[in-house]
């Protein structure tokens, strides 16, 4: 018995290793302890995501930067999400007290790798079935729209 | 047992191994490096080395190919209307295919042309000429997209067109077809004499790439048939090959095969420009459509010119030669240096190359052989650098590799002849299958040819693929010219007729890629930027729907208020700020076609509704997991109805928060 999964480790690792293309391409493999374990349970509050941004420091609100932030989440993310009910996506309402600020922006940058990556996007695109869209903001401007979440409390 | 196991296993592995390094070693340089299979095979998800831009002939449009693999990538629309694209069916591009005849909706698309700076491809835009109602059209290479289209006025058969100068300071448009200039009711057998052949000159743009007229020049009513610019040393020059310098107006198969030579229109365009320049020339009333279409608007506006400024070549003394070519001469192609002006007799054997160098010698010297309606005609043996004696039958295009050599296309004998400049010896030849017309080397009829692959393009399929019934596809070849001797590599399909191709390295093209329109630079005047701006106006029977779409619903996507009778403009605005999300949309009994709209784009589609009831749209472009759900209705009341116009998402207004 050992011996025959032996030979099914080597035939697995040979295969992979001999790969015809030149790009080798990793496909995630699960182990059967990993499938039987139930997805870890993660405190929102602690989990900065998967992205660009690895720290953000919160300081007082600035007014300016609400305003803008508002403008730009009109123009290229509400058609999807609304502040006060659950659209296409969640309700932004309290936003700020579920999330880090860190994992807000890293979903509004790099919502691809999130929803492939990160478990909290993992099961929030389970719940709503429709991925996040990239809208190509860039990092400044997903900070404004941060300072402006902060004020939908 | 555990022992024979072991055995089995220690075997499996070996094999497993000498299987993997054989796979190894195809990877790189080894064993199959000359395989033919190898030089055209572009592993998934790799890129062309070249990108081919190929005329698509009778069906009016430019085809975008990867080199070596062949593959096809877009159908660009230019003279035609294209319902994939909804070019010429929505309201933003209907204004590019007007005419002083009014909408055209086809023509015949034959020669793109690269613009080039000093000489060298610049990958900017794409001139290419529509042969039946004259026009010329810019294809910008940042989207890949017609963006203008000039209708050329006095001119008929819009052929040796639409090649660019150097530096892109003109594109060329000449007349095939005598007219009488001005159109006017006269017998067809008084053509001798009294038809001209315009060659108009379109002043490039250096900042946009815009064409505007700068000047045509009213030549005798000989067939203009191709061109090519000077370069080098020639530039400032234009050559066009001429054939029925006998003025035939009937039967030319035969009439227009009298002499046995006809010329090449030698062109000093600098020195007529600077005749106009100085206020030479003549205006006179005319009647053509310039058509522009702005990214800001995502749309076209249509302007009729009213007035062309015309030269009578006698006027400009030493502008214009005519040089003797023999037996009706088709391509007309210029070396990298610009000292050969090669001319090829569709009728002959031989491929005639004149010199730069004595041509400005005898024009020096006041070397004359008799004049034809007052331009001065040069001594053929004067001129002659020499003859390439290929052995072929029935040349007609050349290009060259930059190294020295040229490559001409032999319609009758269905072959390309590798020849050396200079000398004229026959180098190589190798069939074609069948009946070659263009070639096209990248860069290859510019100062710097990239000389690695010959694509020849031939009129006539026959058994190449699987049939298809009456009617084939057109076959293109691929040749590797590397080496000393040409190399078949590949044949393709290619959609249309194709005439001639212009090709470039992908890296000077694909780096300038547009992915997306910014939302915020959109300047449509319907256009919703957000689903709060979406809206339904009435204005008398006219309805007017600003909307948008986004992964995977529209806003409004109910809408109430509609009558029969109405004249209802869906302006639809896609939110999508990302790479590769077009969405479509379509409604039910529309007498148009879908839209597909790009990320950050606007466009319209007119919808009449004929009948009473509550009718569906719905997105055409699969576009997320959720497509299917991309759909609304529109419920259409009979007219005088009081249903009010109401629009709204989620039984919720558009700008709920």
């Amino acid at each position: 018995m050992k011996i025959k999964l032996a030979i099914l480790a080597i035939l697995a690792l040979v295969v992979t290793s001999c790969g015809g293309d030149k790009k080798k391409v990793e496909y995630p493999v699960k182990s059967k302890t990993e499938i039987a374990t139930p997805a870890k349970k993660v405190d929102p509050m602690t989990d900065k995501g998967i992205g660009p941004v690895t720290s953000i420091t919160l300081g007082e609100l600035d007014q300016a930067m609400v305003t803008e932030g508002e403008q730009i989440f009109k123009a290229k993310c509400s058609a999807c999400h609304k502040i006060s009910k659950r659209f296409i996506g969640p309700g932004m309402k309290g936003i700020t007290e579920r999330r880090t600020p860190e994992w807000i922006m890293n979903m509004i940058l790099n919502p691809e790798e999130m929803v492939q990556k990160n478990q909290i996007a993992m099961d929030l695109l389970k719940e709503y079935n429709a991925p996040m869209a990239n809208q190509s903001l860039t990092e400044d401007e997903a900070r404004k729209i941060l300072e402006y979440f902060r004020t939908k409390n | 047992m555990k022992t024979l196991f072991k055995s089995v296993l220690a075997l499996l592995t070996i094999s497993l191994m000498v299987v993997s390094c054989v796979q190894n070693s195809n990877d790189s340089s080894g064993a199959l490096s000359s395989s033919k299979a190898e030089k055209v095979y572009v592993a998934p998800g790799e890129h062309d080395d070249f990108y081919a831009f190929v005329s698509g002939g009778f069906s009016g449009q430019l085809a975008v190919y990867g080199l070596p693999s062949g593959r096809l990538f877009k159908v660009i629309p230019v003279f035609s209307v294209d319902a994939e694209k909804a070019y010429g069916f929505n309201e933003e591009t209907k204004p590019m295919l007007n005419t002083s005849h009014g909408f055209i909706p086809w023509d015949d698309a034959h020669h793109p042309d690269i613009s080039q700076t000093n000489g060298v491809v610049d990958g900017r835009y794409v001139y290419i000429n529509g042969n039946n109602t004259p026009r010329i059209a810019k294809i910008d290479l940042t989207t890949f997209e017609t963006t203008e289209i000039i209708e050329i006025p006095n001119s008929a058969g819009n052929h040796s067109s639409s090649y660019v100068t150097e530096n892109t300071e003109y594109v060329v448009a000449g007349t095939r077809f005598g007219v009488p200039v001005p159109q006017r009711d006269m017998p067809i057998a008084e053509y001798k004499g009294n038809f001209k052949g315009a060659l108009s000159f379109l002043k490039v743009d250096p900042e946009d790439g815009g064409m505007d007229i700068k000047f045509q020049i009213l030549m005798p009513g000989f067939d203009y048939d191709k061109a090519h610019p000077g370069r080098g040393d020639s530039h400032g020059w234009f050559f066009f090959t001429t054939y029925n310098s006998e003025e035939a107006h009937s039967l030319l198969e035969v009439n227009a095969s009298q002499n046995d030579k006809d010329f090449i229109a030698a062109v000093n365009w600098k020195k007529i420009e600077e005749y106009v320049n100085n206020g030479g020339g003549k205006k006179m009333p005319a009647n053509y459509a310039h058509n522009v279409y702005d990214e800001h608007t995502h749309t076209a506006t249509s302007t009729m010119k009213k007035e062309v400024l015309t030269v009578d070549p006698t006027e400009v003394p030493g502008a214009i030669y005519f040089l003797p070519t023999p037996k009706s001469p088709h391509g007309c192609d210029v070396s990298p240096t610009g000292e050969y002006i090669v001319g090829s007799g569709k009728l002959s054997a031989d491929v005639t190359v004149h010199s730069f160098t004595k041509m400005m010698n005898a024009i020096n010297n006041k070397k004359f052989d008799g004049d034809a309606y007052g331009i001065p005609i040069l001594n053929y043996e004067d001129i002659l650098a020499g003859s390439v004696k290929s052995g072929g039958l029935g040349p007609l295009h050349t290009e060259f590799d930059g190294k020295g050599n040229a490559y001409t296309t032999f319609f009758i004998s269905s072959e390309v002849v590798k020849w050396k400049l200079g000398t004229w010896e026959v180098i190589d030849r190798k069939p074609t299958y069948y009946s070659v017309g263009h070639l096209m080397i990248p860069g290859g009829n510019s100062g710097q040819p990239f000389g690695k692959y010959v694509l020849a393009m031939n009129k006539i399929t026959k058994d190449r693929y699987l049939p298809t019934g009456p009617e084939v596809t057109q076959s293109a070849q691929l040749y590797d010219i590397t080496g000393e001797k040409m190399e078949l590599l590949l044949d393709f399909p290619t959609v249309g007729e194709p005439h001639y191709a212009a090709g470039i390295p992908a890296d000077i093209v694909a780096k300038n890629s547009r992915k997306i329109f910014r939302l915020e630079e959109n300047e449509h005047p319907y256009a919703a930027k957000t689903e709060a701006e979406a809206k339904v106006v009435r204005k008398g029977n006219e309805v007017h729907i600003n909307m948008t779409m986004i992964r995977s619903h529209f806003a409004p996507d109910n809408i109430e208020g509609i009558q029969v009778g109405d004249k209802v403009y869906f302006h639809v605005t896609n939110l999508e700020q990302d790479y590769d999300v077009p969405h479509g949309i379509s409604m039910i009994g529309a007498n148009t076609s879908e839209l597909l709209i790009m990320p950050g784009q606007t466009e319209t589609f007119v919808w009449e509704p004929k009948q009473v009831g509550v009718w569906p749209f719905y997105c055409t472009d699969f576009c997320s997991a959720l497509h299917q759900e991309m759909q609304g209705y529109v419920r259409v009341s009979p007219k005088g109805s009081s249903v009010p116009i109401s629009f709204t998402l989620d039984d919720d207004a558009v700008d709920a928060e």
